[in-house]
């Protein structure tokens, strides 16, 4: 984009030479093999990646939302699993402990996170507590220097792998006694109870945290007790604009993908590119792909610049992965039987994108907001 | 439906969710096709429901073979799809083979004993069919076919075969039709395919050296081959739709029975419009397509079979198939998107729909040819 800063070139261009280089040539494997290319993802952090939005004092790079989703886009381009994986990591958990954990927090585990030697996860949804995530159940119980907690958490991106859990619990009865800890692995009462194989995004582990009477010191609790759903709130934006760049890259490998095929398939005596209603799928695809990039860079330029939108980065959650799950039928559709076999990426790429659909959000409940934001006064009358 | 469609959809849905339906998420994930499943969806009669009684089959009608898959593919698309194209075959079989071709090889594929599958495709003739390059030269007694054959559902597993091969030039008109055996000197199978979905029906190359078919095997003549493939066309392509009719219903019972037991913000998810516009328009389209699949086949039970009506409910059906199939994925959100539910499996199922047989961009061409057709006097 025209208005990307020097560094945010140059993060681009790291990336896309580490996600070809690194992450393409094994998608399809670790896609097979439902297995997490721990190998990138240390490497993600040699590369100073894995703290892209925390503060340099703690080994961060101090980017903002731009330069975040550029890492998704062109990651998203090679193996979105792995993508989803660094976002559950760098956003959900580096983020959100960057922006509200104290300096001893922060400096006891932000630099093993950032330096790629710890995995971490956030921990919010719950069996029974999917969209309607802050009526959660895990409850935590203060024991004199320490928190008993108790509970399940659902869905858990890189569960399997995580050192540091941000974990979101209830400490009261009211809809906002929502408190925040870290919870380190290995701690007793803390296990992680099941791998959850799903239809895409295999090459990211997704998991079942358990905690039974989990004995967590005071000293691990964010900010005060109740305190989540303010830090939650200030997380929303980037959570949903970034994940929102993983189906821009999956949109934009789709569209190349289509038009290397078109040039290469024969049928009738002439590749496919001959044929109107193919160029008219190909045309298709990429308009939609370059509007939806350019108003997600354009969020992005005004989160950045302190406009941090909740309207628009609902709005953006719920047109991107929508768009690209649109997209990449298309492109299966247009590689035919070849796109319905994993000798190409675009079948695999349908399946991670539909996951984008649905985390962080569904796009039923960035209708809910958007409608809310828009019909406030509407509502009232 | 009468009375016989009403029964043996009730005692077949039975069947298949007691036999299938248990091993379905297991053996999608290893690819495991069972011979024993076919084989008893065999002796409940639905593996030749259209084929006369002369040769084992049912003496059924179109439509009742539509109810048949629908029901099945609401269970298992892949059993579904593998009747599908052994119904083909056996139409093919009873429609252009001679009186001993059709008792040697027929039997055995009506009762399920056996599976039939068809091999036109070839890796560089999908679409464009007539430009396939397996070649069968005439010898003594007999044909050599040399070349390969791509995505063959039921390769490997099937044990009859009609293969397409070139006897003469170039173009449809250079094509013939044979009867190969799983066994034949010559014959062999080439990779299995990895796909997206379809996973319990194996698809597999088929490859060809020196293979030898002996004359009696020739279909109708030599350069008649395309009359043959396309003599199967209209009934398979109302078979994919009724299967796609199959896909959609299971992904729309599966949705209702989820947004009504799933509680969020303390009411069931059902109750929330958002939910029920998504909801009344996977029923709508659902039954939409149906009634175009049924017209289709009523078509070809009235002897007056309308190829666009073939095409069109081919075309809808499996878009709707797609269409349902991921907005029930979103309607399940978190759990449907695992491998715990079964919409997951039936949305990647759902996919191939739109390809086989005719991808959907072939039956628009071929809609658009009929309308052309239809009004050139006006032009």
């Amino acid at each position: 984009m025209w208005f990307f800063t020097q560094e945010e070139k140059e993060i681009q261009k790291v990336c896309r030479d580490f996600a070809q280089n690194e992450l393409a040539p094994v998608a399809e494997k670790h896609d097979n093999e439902e297995s997490f290319n721990l190998k990138a993802f240390k490497h993600m952090g040699d590369l100073g990646l894995l703290g892209i939005t925390a503060d340099p004092d703690y080994g961060g790079s101090g980017m903002g939302a731009t330069a975040a989703t550029i890492v998704m886009e062109e990651f998203g381009k090679a193996c979105a699993g792995s993508t989803l994986s660094y976002l559950a990591h760098t956003i959900l958990c580096v983020n959100n402990l960057n922006n509200n954990g104290s300096d001893l927090q922060k400096s006891k585990y932000l630099p093993k996170l950032i330096s790629g030697e710890h995995v971490g996860c956030m921990g919010m949804s719950e069996p029974e507590f999917g969209s309607d995530a802050v009526g959660m159940q895990t409850k935590a119980i203060r024991e004199g220097d320490f928190y008993s907690i108790t509970g399940n958490k659902m869905w858990i991106t890189n569960a399997q792998y995580a050192d540091v859990v941000y974990l979101y619990t209830r400490t009261g009865p009211g809809k906002k006694d929502l408190t925040t800890f870290i919870v380190e692995k290995g701690t007793p009462g803390f296990t992680v109870s099941k791998e959850i194989h799903k239809m895409g995004m295999r090459s990211s582990p997704t998991g079942e945290l358990s905690f039974q009477k989990c004995r967590v010191p005071v000293g691990n609790r964010v900010g005060e007790e109740g305190d989540s759903a303010h830090h939650m709130m200030k997380n929303l934006e980037i959570e949903r604009i970034t994940i929102a760049g993983i189906s821009l890259g999956i949109a934009e490998a789709c569209v190349a993908q289509c038009i290397k095929y078109s040039g290469e398939r024969k049928q009738f005596g002439k590749t496919l590119a001959h044929y109107q209603m193919m160029q008219k799928m190909i045309a298709e695809m990429y308009a939609e792909t370059e509007a939806m990039k350019r108003m997600l860079y354009t969020v992005c330029y005004e989160y950045d610049h302190g406009n941090k939108s909740n309207l628009l980065a609902s709005s953006v959650k719920l047109q991107l992965p929508k768009m690209a799950t649109k997209i990449a039928l298309d492109a299966i559709q247009l590689h035919g039987g070849y796109g319905y076999s994993r000798e190409f990426p675009v079948e695999r790429m349908m399946r991670d994108n539909k996951l984008n659909e649905i985390g962080a959000g569904t796009n039923e409940v960035m209708i809910l907001i958007i409608a809310k934001n828009l019909l406030k006064e509407a509502l009232h009358s | 439906m009468n009375e016989l469609q009403k029964e043996l959809c009730l005692g077949l849905k039975k069947f298949c969710r007691d036999t299938i339906e248990p091993h379905m998420e297991e053996d999608d994930h290893d690819g495991k096709f069972r011979m024993d499943i076919f084989q008893g969806l065999g002796k409940y009669g639905v593996t030749g429901v259209t084929l006369p009684e002369e040769f084992g089959g049912a003496g059924l009608s179109c439509i009742d073979y539509v109810y048949v898959l629908e029901e099945i593919a609401k269970v298992s698309v892949p059993y579904a799809v593998t009747i599908s194209v052994s119904s083909m075959v056996q139409s093919i079989l009873n429609e252009y083979g001679t009186q001993e071709q059709k008792q040697k090889y027929l039997p055995a594929l009506t009762s399920g004993e056996e599976i039939g599958a068809f091999a036109l495709s070839e890796s560089h003739a999908g679409s464009d069919a007539a430009g396939l390059k397996t070649t069968a030269k005439k010898t003594e007694g007999g044909y050599l076919l040399n070349g390969s054959k791509m995505w063959i559902t039921s390769g490997g597993i099937a044990k009859t075969y009609i293969v397409m091969a070139r006897t003469g030039g170039e173009g449809a008109k250079g094509v013939s039709a044979f009867i190969l055996r799983d066994g034949d000197i010559g014959f062999t199978y080439g990779k299995k395919e990895k796909k997206m979905g379809w996973k319990t029906s194996p698809t597999r190359e088929l490859i060809f050296e020196n293979c030898f078919v002996p004359e009696g095997n020739l279909l109708l003549s030599e350069g008649r081959g395309f009359t043959v493939a396309m003599g199967g066309l209209d009934r398979g392509r109302v078979a994919i739709g009724a299967i796609g009719v199959g896909c959609s219903q299971r992904a729309l019972d599966e949705s209702i029975k989820y947004a009504l037991s799933r509680q969020q913000f303390k009411q069931c998810i059902f109750d929330f419009q958002g939910l029920q516009f998504m909801l009344s328009d996977m029923a709508t389209e659902t039954e939409a397509s149906r009634l175009l699949v049924h017209a289709a086949a009523k078509s070809i039970d009235a002897k007056n079979t309308n190829s666009k009506l073939c095409s069109m409910a081919k075309l809808k059906a499996t878009d709707t198939a797609m269409s349902v199939t991921t907005d029930a994925v979103q309607v399940l959100g978190g759990v449907g998107y695992t491998s715990e539910y079964p919409v997951e499996r039936f949305m990647r199922d759902a996919k191939v729909l739109q390809i086989v047989e005719g991808t959907n961009q072939i039956q628009r061409v071929v809609i658009a040819r009929h309308l052309k057709k239809e009004n050139e006097h006006h032009a």
